[in-house]
């Protein structure tokens, strides 16, 4: 059985993003990029999968700027067998991205997708969705535990008051939630070994993708700031000062 | 141009999400009707025609559409939205999970989590956990769209639209439903409480969680939220989770204990009405959204603000 893995290179989840003064975007420039947490939660899900010999080949897939090999590498060392990168410059939509995973999917055929149900760039939380819905194939997401049978899945979700276990028949999309799994760290000696495991690179243009916004963005800007209130001595002090507010 | 909604309900009752997202939609076009998906929804149809503004209501009942699978309410929208020119879901977790699904059948974007309607082709959502807005304008000939239902105010009732029951749909084809445990709480629901007491990792444990946060929410009548910290400590269950990775809250009160302001928390709880913070480290970031900051250790300073409230009468 084989599992594709996309990951997405995004602002390191540490650092503050910045509004560009121009308010054209966020300001990227020597900023500290790593895999999107909710990918690295994806890649350590196959990988274990793989070591339960649910799986037997991860493939790690990336769509970006040259720099995303970088990202791949870490899911390399992380344990996935091979990596492709489509690269472009763009800055594509979640649809884009969909409809590129999908002619890679053609190509590559495997039995699973496991990806991160959101990037915390554009916090869109669709792509998964939107690619199970181009190849028609059932979907998994928010899952906090996956178990991989030969022909279907069953997944756990997280749900707004609870949990709901769906069994979703093979291949499909399955969207990685944070309690699926605590990824681990790739230990030096990985990392040397990714260096040499493949990693394809191809033109995103070559695959006859529409890759088009849809959407123009008119301006990016900064949410308006909440401004510290005061400091009260007493827990007394703070009921006094929640009953002027009027709160009771 | 016509507008559908799609209602937020438990197949018994209709969620306040609903009513939110009907503003949203109000502020496109006139013309809105909602979608009840559900199985034994009849009441939750009655309700939602009771919503000022609304055109009419449309029923669909199945099994599938009962547990809310994603294939199945897709199948159902996608030909229903010959009819329409946009679709607006309030950004609950089965909101998010088939909205997707229906944009990219009809090969269009998703425009996710919207807080502000600029005008019926430009929206304001959040990015980057909220540090940023971003404007975006659609060139779609149909707009699918999420709800963040906290930016919104609730529509009146007042109305009283026709039901109309429509076809169930193909159903969910691949995707069985096994089952579904959800936790059954005397306390309201997260996102739509007015007022909220969170905890943080300062607790320690799901034990001093429980003995510190729930006493003090029950005494005012409030959800109990957390602090990923905790949740990934395992003090809290990952639905009490408020920040960019869990729920975005805003009630009329926060109370948050022990919880030192992460980003990723404060994304989750900013646009809170009056925000009130209680932690013994005077320098954490939360002092610089509260309102009213209390510098003192939970252990403590809880107790005396149960008894500070029973002295006031709350």
């Amino acid at each position: 059985m084989k599992v594709l893995v996309p990951v997405k290179r995004v602002i390191d989840y540490n650092v503050k993003a910045r509004v560009k003064a121009d308010q054209s975007g966020i300001d990227l420039a020597n900023v500290k990029m790593s895999m999107n947490p909710f990918c690295e939660i994806a890649v350590e899900e196959a990988v274990r999968q793989k070591e339960k010999g649910t799986i037997t080949e991860v493939v790690a897939v990336s769509i970006g700027p040259a720099q995303a090999q970088e990202t791949l590498r870490t899911a390399l060392a992380m344990g996935a067998d091979r990596a492709i990168l489509i690269q472009t410059d763009l800055d594509l939509e979640p649809l884009a991205v969909a409809k590129v995973l999908a002619a890679v999917i053609a190509e590559e055929a495997p039995n699973l997708v496991i990806m991160g149900k959101q990037a915390i760039d554009g916090d869109n939380n669709a792509t998964g969705q939107m690619l199970a819905a181009l190849l028609d194939w059932p979907q998994g997401t928010f899952a906090s535990e996956l178990e991989i049978s030969s022909t279907s899945a069953k997944v756990i979700r997280e749900v707004d008051g609870g949990l709901q276990t769906l069994e979703v028949a093979l291949p499909a999309v399955i969207t990685a939630d944070l309690r699926l799994n605590e990824p681990r760290y790739a230990s030096l000696p990985n990392i040397m070994k990714a260096k040499k495991k493949p990693l394809d690179i191809k033109e995103a243009a070559s695959l006859g993708v529409d890759l088009a916004p849809r959407l123009k963005v008119l301006k990016v800007a900064e949410p308006a700031k909440r401004t510290a209130g005061i400091k009260v001595e007493t827990a007394g002090d703070l009921v006094t000062n929640l009953k002027t507010a009027g709160v009771f | 141009m016509a507008v559908l909604v799609f209602a937020d309900h438990d197949n018994a009752s209709l969620k306040d999400g609903t009513h939110k997202t009907v503003t949203a939609a109000l502020a496109l076009s006139p013309d809105v009707d909602i979608l009840v998906a559900g199985q034994g929804a009849k009441a939750v149809a009655d309700a939602a025609a009771k919503i000022t503004g609304v055109r009419k209501v449309l029923l669909a009942e199945s099994d599938s559409l009962g547990q809310g699978l994603a294939e199945a309410v897709t199948a159902l929208v996608v030909p229903l939205m010959s009819g329409y020119d946009a679709l607006l879901t309030p950004a609950t977790s089965q909101g998010k999970n088939f909205s997707p699904r229906i944009a990219a059948k009809l090969d269009v974007a998703q425009i996710s989590e919207i807080v502000e309607v600029v005008s019926a082709s430009t929206f304001v959502r959040p990015i980057y956990a909220g540090n940023a807005l971003e404007t975006v304008e659609s060139a779609d000939s149909k707009k699918i769209i999420t709800v963040r239902p906290t930016a919104f105010k609730a529509a009146a009732e007042g109305g009283s639209a026709s039901v109309e029951t429509i076809d169930a749909g193909a159903g969910a084809g691949k995707t069985h439903f096994v089952d579904q445990k959800l936790v059954k709480s005397a306390r309201p629901e997260l996102t739509g409480a007015k007022i909220v007491v969170s905890g943080g990792r300062a607790m320690g444990s799901a034990e001093e969680f429980q003995r510190v946060i729930e006493p003090l929410a029950d005494k005012l009548g409030a959800a109990v939220g957390a602090s990923r910290a905790a949740v990934d400590a395992g003090y809290a269950p990952n639905d009490y989770q408020v920040g960019q990775t869990g729920k975005v809250v805003a009630p009329e009160l926060y109370i948050a204990v022990g919880i030192s302001g992460a980003i990723q928390h404060l994304a989750g709880m900013k646009d809170s009405k009056i925000i009130v913070a209680i932690n013994k480290d005077g320098d954490a970031p939360i002092f610089q959204v509260a309102d009213f900051g209390l510098v003192a250790d939970y252990k403590s300073a809880v107790p005396d603000l149960m008894t500070a409230l029973n002295a006031a009468g709350v």
